[in-house]
Order: C-alpha cells, then structure tokens, then sequence
C-alpha cells in the first residue's frame, strides 16, 4: 500500500492542474464567444501565414 | 462540462505567433481601446443573423476591407461585432456596408453594454463551479476505493482526505445557496436553498464526525456532489437570465437617442436628456422625431405609423404640433421642443408598460409551484425519520442524525435544480438562433399556455415599405411620366414606384424643370405642360382609402395604388397558428380598405380597422377576463399598452422603444416564421419541465424509502444523485 503515499498526491496534483488551467482560461475571457470559436477553427483565412502576434499591423489601412 | 480551448483567443499576444493557426481575424476591439495612438472609437453592431463560420469570415473581412477599420471581431454567441475604427467612421457607414455583403445589422449604444455585474456574478459561479468539479471528481476516486472494500487504516485515511478537500470545498462553492437560504430564512419563508443548505451542512458534519470516530460510512462525495449539480442548475439559470438581462440592454442600446439642435443657427448634437423644452430641434428626412414638439418651419410629410398604426401619410407645416417617434419623411423640418425626455408622449407611454408589467411578474413558474410544496415535504420527511429512530433506537442521536441526513441528501432537490434550468437554457438557445431573444425568464412558460393571437398591422404583418400594385394597369405613357418624376424625390412612396418601373421595364418620360415641394410632392414640365406627383389634392384627385400617390398629367389625375410588402414567413407563421388551432385576430388603426385586403390575403376572418390604442387594449383585456391566453404581436406606440396587458407579446426589432421595452420577446429577424417555432419549442420544454419533475420524484419514490429506513448507503445516494440529473438533462436535450 505504499504506492499510495505517490499516486494520491499526484492524482491531486494533476487534478489541481486542471483547476489552475481553468480558472486561467477564465480570466482570460476564453468562454465568452464559445460559439464563435467552434466555428472560427473551420476557417482557413490565416493557414498559409499564421495571425502575427500584438501590435497587429493595420489590415489595408492607410 | 465545459472545455478549455487548446488555444488562446483573445490575448493571444501570450501564446506568440505560431500557436494561434485558427483564423483569429484581428484582436478584440476591446484589448486594443487602449494600446491605440490615434482617435480610434470602438463600434458595437448587433448582427441578428451571423450563424456560421463562412458569416464570421465574411463580415469581418467586408469590415476590415473598410479604409480606417483597424480591427473586427465577430461574436457570434452573442451575435454581435465590435468593430475599432478611426474616428471619421461612423456606424451608418458600416451598416451599409454589411448590407450590401448580406447581413442586417443595428447600432448598439457601446457605453450601454459595458461588462456588467451580471458578467462578474456568472463568472463567480463558474469559479465555484469549477471548483466543486475538481473535488468532487477527487472525492469520488477515493469514495470508489471505500466502496470496493477498503478497510480500517485505508479507510479512514481516505476519508480524512476526502475531508480535507470536501470542507473547503462545501464553505467556497456552498456559499450562494447558504446566503440565499439564510435571506429566505429572515424573512420567514421557506426556500428551496433551506433544505439545501441544511443537506450540505448536515452531510459535512455528520461526515466529519464519522472520520473522527472512524465510522464504516462518509457523504463527503455527496454533499460535493449536491454542491456541483445544484451550482450547475444554478449557474445555467444565471445564464438564462444574464442573456434575457443583455437582450434588454441591447434593445436599450439600440435606439441611440441624439437629436439636432440648433443653437444661435448651429446645429449641435445632443442627447435627448439635455433637450429642454423650447429648444430649436432639426428633423432631417428620414429622421425620428426626437421630442413632442411644434414645426416652425418647412413642410413635410409624416409617417405616424408607429404611434397611430395609419399607413398613409400626413402632411406636416407651420403649425402642425408631432410627437416623438412619428418618422419625418421628405422635407427637413424645425421644431420648437414642448415636451422632451420624460414628459414626452413616448415616455408617458413608457410609464404606462411599467404599470402593465408589474402585474405580470406575479406570475408564478412550474418551479416555483413545485418548490413550495417540495421543501416543507423533505423537511417533514428528514424530521419525522429522526423522531421515529430516536424512539425506536431508545435515544441513539448518531444513528437517527446519520438517517435524516440521508434523507435529506437523497430528496435533495439536485435533479429539481436541473430540470427547469436545463430546459430552459436548451430551448431560449435554441430560439436565440432562430432569431428571437425571449427578455423575460418567465416568457417561455407563458408562451406556452397561449391560445389567441393577437396581431397588428403596419410594421408586424407588413414590413412597413410600400409597393406599388397597379403601376402596369395605367397608360403607358402616364406610367411613363410617373417613374420620370418619381425617380427625381426621396419620398418613399415615388422611390418604391421608380424601382417597380426599373422592374417592369418602363422608361421614365424626361421631365424637365423638376422640383420637389416638400409636403406635397414632386413637379415638373412634361412636352410644355405641368405635371404633378403627389398628395390627392394637390393633384386635384379623388383620395383613395389605401395607401396611394396621384399623378396629375392629362385630362383626368391617376391614383397609383401602394401595398405594404408583406413580413416574409408572416403567411406561414398564420398557417402555422392555425394548425395549432389558435384563434386569431388582426387588430390595426389603419383604415378598413388596408385591413380588409391584407386580412383576406392571409385568411384572417377575425378583423378590426381604426382601432384607438385604447380599444386594442379592451380587446386584450376582456379576451384576458374571458379566460383566454393572449399573445400580442405589435410594433407601434399603439400596441404598446396592450403589448404590456397581453399575457405574453413578442415585438419585430424595428419596432419603438416602448413596444420593445412592454413586449417580452423580441424578433430580430426580419421573417416572422421564427414566432411559430417559438410556440412549438415553448410547448415542448413546457412539457420537458413537467417530465423532468416526474423523473426526478420517480427517483425520490425509489430511494426515500430506503433511506427512511436506514438502507441509504453514501453509494446509493450518489447513485440516485448523479442519475437524476443526468436523465433529467439528457431530457432537456431532446428539444428539437
């Protein structure tokens, strides 16, 4: 039964993982438009040349 | 339930470039308000029918495509594109833009829709949420070891972990039922949230005190798992109302109330709150007056429609006093302001609606029927199971506690909780797709009962746009001349007769010496002689009583007959009432030639002309004392009243503010079809409701028994738990 003393805290550490991870997405607003990003993922406008990160440069704007 | 996605979306700026390949079109507007040097201004535009991929994509890119548009997103949750743009960009400019790529969009009043508290309190629950989620998921690992047979030492170390996640887990994620069960407490009722709160006090406790005393049984599995299910219920509830909450400030935020005007012979743009009566307002064409008022100067021609329900216009001069919200129509207008803001008409009328719907939140819900007798049962349940072992065990309190928490935690309302919450979402989710935004929580319920339908005419069966009907029944060459003079004014009239002349080919006559006289029509020289398009007298014709323009060219005035265009889907939905086997009647204040021919059109039999605002809420109030259900669906100042008396109403977004603010569903399509589904879906998940109850007392009948007399093990209580509500949410699901 020694193999408990490991796998019960890393049970808890892997679930606590999970915690942290959602409680991240969430203040990050990544559930506000569900909707919106299950369709976005069908959309291939940036396949060939991926989103450039922050500062997004002006698109065809003067 | 719900998953993180793999990939960031909005602050992608952490993920860097590579890890974001989804088409994230541009940063939210709302990230770059800040970063931005130049007077960039954010945009918020409702998009009633974005549904997909390919709409996203296209809308943003027809955006983007836009010189000065720095960025576009589209949320389709919530329908909706925040747009960031230079300031020269205005939203009308936008508007016509996605008109022209397919979408209808409206102007939302950005500062309105801020993040509100709502936003903050959903995601609390959601935090709480995730939380009871984590532990129960913990908890149930280590119950399953217990369960399977684990003894002595092992046992009690599993329950003391349990304990250790389950306690603080119960204090963080309980605290919105403690609150409102000790809020209910205070004021002397009995909530749901009291015997909830009492199971998650009692199992916890009761458990705690089992571990100390190294007992064989534990509920810290159940109490989390009451926790997690309720706060879910909870949580879908809070959504319901959140969207319903948006909705109504949406509609506030469509109408951006600014009016013009004129100071020192400067037009300066103001808010309607700071218009003070006296003030000098211009009203261009096309323009909403903003305020009660009388004209000073010009002439024009009034579209009152949406006060009054009459389709045909009126002239307007010197003199003439108009009301807010009647639409001006060719000529600019001055007004001199007598009443604005609140002691407008369209407030006072407001006024009224809030009368009419304090009336209609008494209304109680199935929930809240079911809640009123469920709670005092568990609670006489729990009690009378801890009096009866107590005598029959001769004063053993740790046996008869340990049975009235079982009881408790077994009638807890866990799948009660779900079942109106889960229909609910599953269906105004799916009617928000279809176009209709339900405001009120209580609509769908409502709706469900209704057997009249009462409709109005101008701007709900008709869309409010004319159409020439008799245009190829005249002479050519009268034609001719009419769609020469007609293609020179903005009247909406001659604009609707010109593009039915493009239509039928005809070539409009060349009309020399054009000119519009405001008010009255359109005039000019056709082969040396004058010729008019306009108002009947001015014509020296004979009025109609439909909607018409007169021609004066020749020896006699030809009258051109208008129809309002019908609300797409509106014949169906009428077909659809009536295999639903509604009664049906049309209601209108316009005159009975329009009434009658749109009434035969659709097969309506049950029709009234003319009718006062008045008299259209006396005909909802005595169907409503004569026992019947009424739905009411108008759009005018004039339905608003009765709107506000129905039992449930539902308004087009093009309609007023009040009637929109007194209605407790809201089209925002154009196509009316969506209102027939609507009364499908809410009979349906009326239905759901009333199964989800059984279901969920079908379980209570199986495991109370057991747990009165001292069978319920934690194991068949989390068994009874997590199949009722897993039952009772797959059945919401199955609304079609």
């Amino acid at each position: 039964m020694d193999i408990l003393a490991y796998l019960i805290p890393i049970s808890l550490i892997l679930g606590g993982t999970g915690l942290a991870a959602f409680f991240w997405a969430m203040r990050s607003h990544q559930f506000d438009d569900p909707e919106g990003d299950a369709a976005r993922i069908l959309c291939d406008d940036w396949d060939k040349n991926p989103m450039p990160a922050i500062p997004a440069p002006l698109p065809k704007a003067p | 339930m719900t998953i993180a996605a793999p990939f960031p979306v909005r602050e992608f700026e952490r993920a860097g470039p590579g890890a974001c390949p989804a088409c994230t079109l541009a940063p939210a507007a709302t990230g770059m308000a800040g970063t931005a040097k130049a007077a960039l201004h954010g945009i918020m535009l409702s998009l009633p029918t974005a549904h997909c991929a390919a709409c996203i994509s296209t809308v943003e890119h027809s955006l983007l495509a836009v010189q000065g548009v720095r960025s576009a997103r589209v949320n389709l949750t919530q329908k909706r594109v925040s747009v960031s743009a230079a300031a020269e960009i205005t939203p009308a400019q936008l508007i016509a833009i996605l008109a022209r790529a397919g979408f209808e969009a409206h102007e939302l009043d950005a500062g309105l829709l801020s993040s509100t508290d709502m936003d903050r309190q959903g995601r609390e629950l959601l935090m709480r949420l995730g939380v009871a989620f984590f532990s129960m998921m913990n908890i149930m690992l280590l119950s399953v070891a217990v369960w399977s047979g684990a003894e002595g030492a092992t046992r009690d170390l599993f329950h003391w972990i349990s304990a250790l996640i389950a306690i603080p887990t119960v204090i963080f994620s309980g605290q919105p039922f403690f609150k409102s069960a000790w809020a209910s407490l205070r004021a002397r009722r009995l909530g749901m949230d009291v015997p909830i709160s009492l199971a998650l006090i009692l199992a916890s406790s009761i458990s705690l005190f089992e571990t100390i005393e190294g007992g064989h049984q534990a509920y810290f599995d159940a109490a989390v798992m009451l926790c997690f299910f309720l706060l879910l219920g909870r949580y879908l509830d809070h959504r319901t109302r959140a969207i319903a909450r948006s909705a109504a400030e949406e509609l506030a935020a469509l109408e951006v109330p600014r009016a013009t005007v004129l100071v020192d012979g400067v037009d300066v743009i103001r808010t309607i709150s700071e218009v003070v009566v006296g003030d000098l307002v211009r009203v261009r064409p096309g323009g909403r007056m903003p305020v009660d008022g009388v004209v000073t100067d010009g002439s024009s021609e009034l579209d009152r429609s949406l006060l009054t329900g009459e389709s045909l216009p009126v002239f307007a001069g010197p003199g003439t006093a108009v009301s807010a919200g009647e639409v001006n129509l060719t000529g600019p207008l001055i007004l001199r302001v007598t009443a604005a803001g609140k002691d407008s008409s369209l407030h006072q009328m407001a006024d009224l609606v809030a009368v009419a719907e304090s009336a209609r939140t008494r209304y109680t819900t199935l929930a809240e029927r079911a809640a009123s007798w469920y709670s005092p049962l568990v609670h006489l349940l729990s009690f009378s199971a801890f009096g009866f072992w107590m005598w029959k065990t001769g004063g053993d309190v740790r046996f008869a506690i340990n049975i009235s928490a079982a009881v408790l935690i077994i009638t807890c309302p866990c799948a009660l909780g779900l079942a109106v919450p889960a229909v609910v979402t599953s269906a105004s989710g799916r009617l928000f797709r279809k176009g209709l935004l339900i405001k009120n929580g209580t609509a769908l319920e409502r709706l469900a009962e209704v057997d009249t339908v009462v409709l109005d005419k101008t701007g709900t069966l008709t869309m409010g746009t004319p159409e020439p009907v008799d245009f190829a029944s005249h002479p050519v060459w009268a034609a001719e001349i009419a769609a020469g003079l007609a293609q020179a004014s903005s009247h909406p009239l001659a604009q609707a007769l010109a593009r039915k002349a493009v239509i039928l080919d005809i070539m409009p006559a060349v009309i020399e010496d054009l000119q519009e006289v405001p008010g009255y029509g359109i005039k000019g020289r056709w082969q040396g002689t004058e010729v008019r398009l306009g108002r009947a007298d001015w014509c020296n014709a004979q009025a109609l009583d439909v909607t018409a323009t007169y021609l004066m060219a020749g020896p006699r005035a030809h009258a051109f007959a208008f129809e309002d265009h019908l609300r797409p889907g509106a014949a169906e939905a009428i077909a659809a009432f009536k295999a639903m086997g509604k009664d049906i009647r049309l209601v209108s204040g316009d005159v009975e030639g329009a009434v009658g021919q749109l009434a035969v059109r659709l097969g309506i039999d049950d029709w009234t002309a003319g009718s006062l605002p008045a008299e259209k809420v006396a005909l909802v109030t005595g169907l409503t004392q004569g026992g019947r259900k009424v739905l009411m669906i108008g759009d005018g100042l004039n339905d608003t009243a009765a709107l506000a008396a129905a039992h449930v109403s539902i308004s087009p977004a093009t309609a007023l503010d009040a009637a929109r603010v007194a209605s407790d569903i809201v089209l925002l399509g154009a196509s009316m079809a969506p209102i027939a589904d609507a009364l499908r879906i809410s009979q349906q998940a009326r239905r759901r409701i009333v199964e989800n109850f059984l279901i969920s007392g079908g379980y209570n009948i199986v495991a109370v028994p057991l747990a009165l007399v001292g069978l319920a093990t934690p194991l068949a209580a989390a068994l009874a738990m997590s199949l009722s509500s897993i039952t009772v949410s797959l059945n919401a699901l199955r609304l079609k």
